[in-house]
């Protein structure tokens, strides 16, 4: 082979530059992220923690869909609660911080959901009603 | 080698004549299918024919929600109409942006020659010349602003008749509100949550970038309410609402009843908003 030790080094070279982000943080994922439990004391949600986690947005495009597209608003009933379809009428009831809640997984995979420029947050309300 | 040569030149000739000739045999035998079944499509053409020729005054089928608007009771009560605008502002979450350029108007005040220049003419009496008309979303039964919308974003609700919008799907590229006759759609040219007074958490804000209008208060239909600004009204019967095309509706009572008005029925959008003037 030519070039022999300038085309290893520099394989060398691009891997070890591919791979910064995991090497520099010392292989280590950092801490998982701890999503606060709805402080209203609700355990259960409209369906199990693990599909939420891995699903929650497919469900919340479907809610959007049937109460836009097809207006059905047909209120879903957990433990004897009603919930209507909708981030508002339903997963804010529950999980009210959102800064606690959604942005703690959110901002750990670097995803930037748009949900909160039109749907309000408790926050976002409270700090409109201190004005 | 000649030989050989001699026999490709055919082969690839032979390809070609194929080649070219095979969708041209493909059509023909299709047509044939088509013609022998041509008895059996003959009858709906004619009838599309028929439907077309009526297209201004065909009624559809199934709920379409409209309403009346009785300017009567208006005119003798000044602050009733700020009280529906103001009833169904707040619970849309409507901003009061001051500047009119970006201003965003579900139900809003205009005059008569403005809401309706078809019905214009220059000797008017002083109460309609004076007097500020509501005006809303048409929700048309041939609304044009549906077929401007390159998203779907803006759709007709088939079960009720209501023009929707789907803010989700929304890009802001305005076409509707080129289409729409009625001025009835504004454009969010910022934020709109800084012009929000009070914010009803039953319903979300609108972000900046989107198209939005009146929605016949589909949210509280589906609760078994009354459009908000219906039943700011409540009691006046200045605002009648219901299905147009069941007969027995008060809404149709009240249409059979009385002249009625609509907004430019030239543009041929067929509006479900009626007023009496």
């Amino acid at each position: 082979m030519y070039n022999k030790g300038l085309i290893v080094s520099g394989l060398v070279i691009f891997v070890l530059l591919v791979t910064f982000p995991i090497w520099f943080n010392g292989l280590d994922a950092g801490p998982l992220p701890k999503p606060e439990l709805p402080p209203n004391g609700t355990k259960e949600c409209v369906a199990p923690a693990a599909e939420m986690r891995a699903k929650h947005m497919q469900l919340l495009n479907e809610w959007r869909d049937d109460v836009i597209r097809n207006s059905n608003r047909e209120k879903i009933v957990v433990a004897g609660v009603e919930y209507g379809k909708g981030l508002q009428l339903a997963c804010m009831e529950c999980h009210s911080n959102k800064e606690k809640f959604c942005d703690s997984c959110h901002d750990y995979a670097a995803v930037q959901p748009t949900c909160w420029e039109c749907h309000i947050t408790p926050t976002e309300a409270a700090k409109k009603e201190a004005q | 080698m000649d030989k050989k040569r001699r026999k490709f030149l055919k082969m690839a000739g032979a390809t070609v004549l194929a080649g070219i000739s095979a969708p041209t045999i493909v059509k023909l035998s299709s047509n044939h299918a088509v013609a022998a079944s041509g008895g059996d499509h003959a009858a709906p053409a004619a009838a599309h024919g028929e439907a077309d020729a009526h297209h201004g005054e065909e009624q559809s089928s199934g709920v379409q929600l409209g309403m009346v608007i009785d300017m009567r009771k208006f005119y003798d009560d000044e602050l009733l109409l700020d009280k529906a605008i103001a009833a169904c502002h707040k619970v849309h979450n409507v901003p009061d942006i001051p500047e009119r350029k970006s201003e965003i108007k579900w139900i809003w005040k205009t005059g008569y020659h403005n809401a309706f220049p078809d019905h214009s003419h220059n000797l008017r009496s002083q109460t309609i010349e004076n007097s500020p008309f509501p005006v809303l979303c048409n929700h048309c039964e041939n609304p044009s602003c549906v077929k401007a919308c390159p998203t779907k974003a803006t759709f007709k609700h088939e079960k009720n008749g209501i023009v929707s919008m789907d803010y989700h799907r929304c890009i802001g590229c305005r076409f509707c509100m080129a289409a729409c006759p009625y001025g009835a759609r504004s454009f969010n040219w910022q934020d709109p949550r800084p012009f929000i007074k009070e914010y009803n958490l039953q319903f979300p804000t609108r972000g900046r970038g989107v198209v939005e209008k009146c929605n016949f208060c589909s949210e509280r239909l589906a609760l078994g309410l009354e459009p908000a600004c219906v039943e700011a009204c409540k009691g006046s019967g200045a605002i009648v609402f219901g299905d147009l095309n069941d007969p027995h509706s008060e809404v149709r009572e009240v249409l059979n009843k009385e002249f009625t008005i609509q907004r430019k029925p030239a543009a041929g959008t067929r509006p479900s908003v009626f007023y009496i003037v």
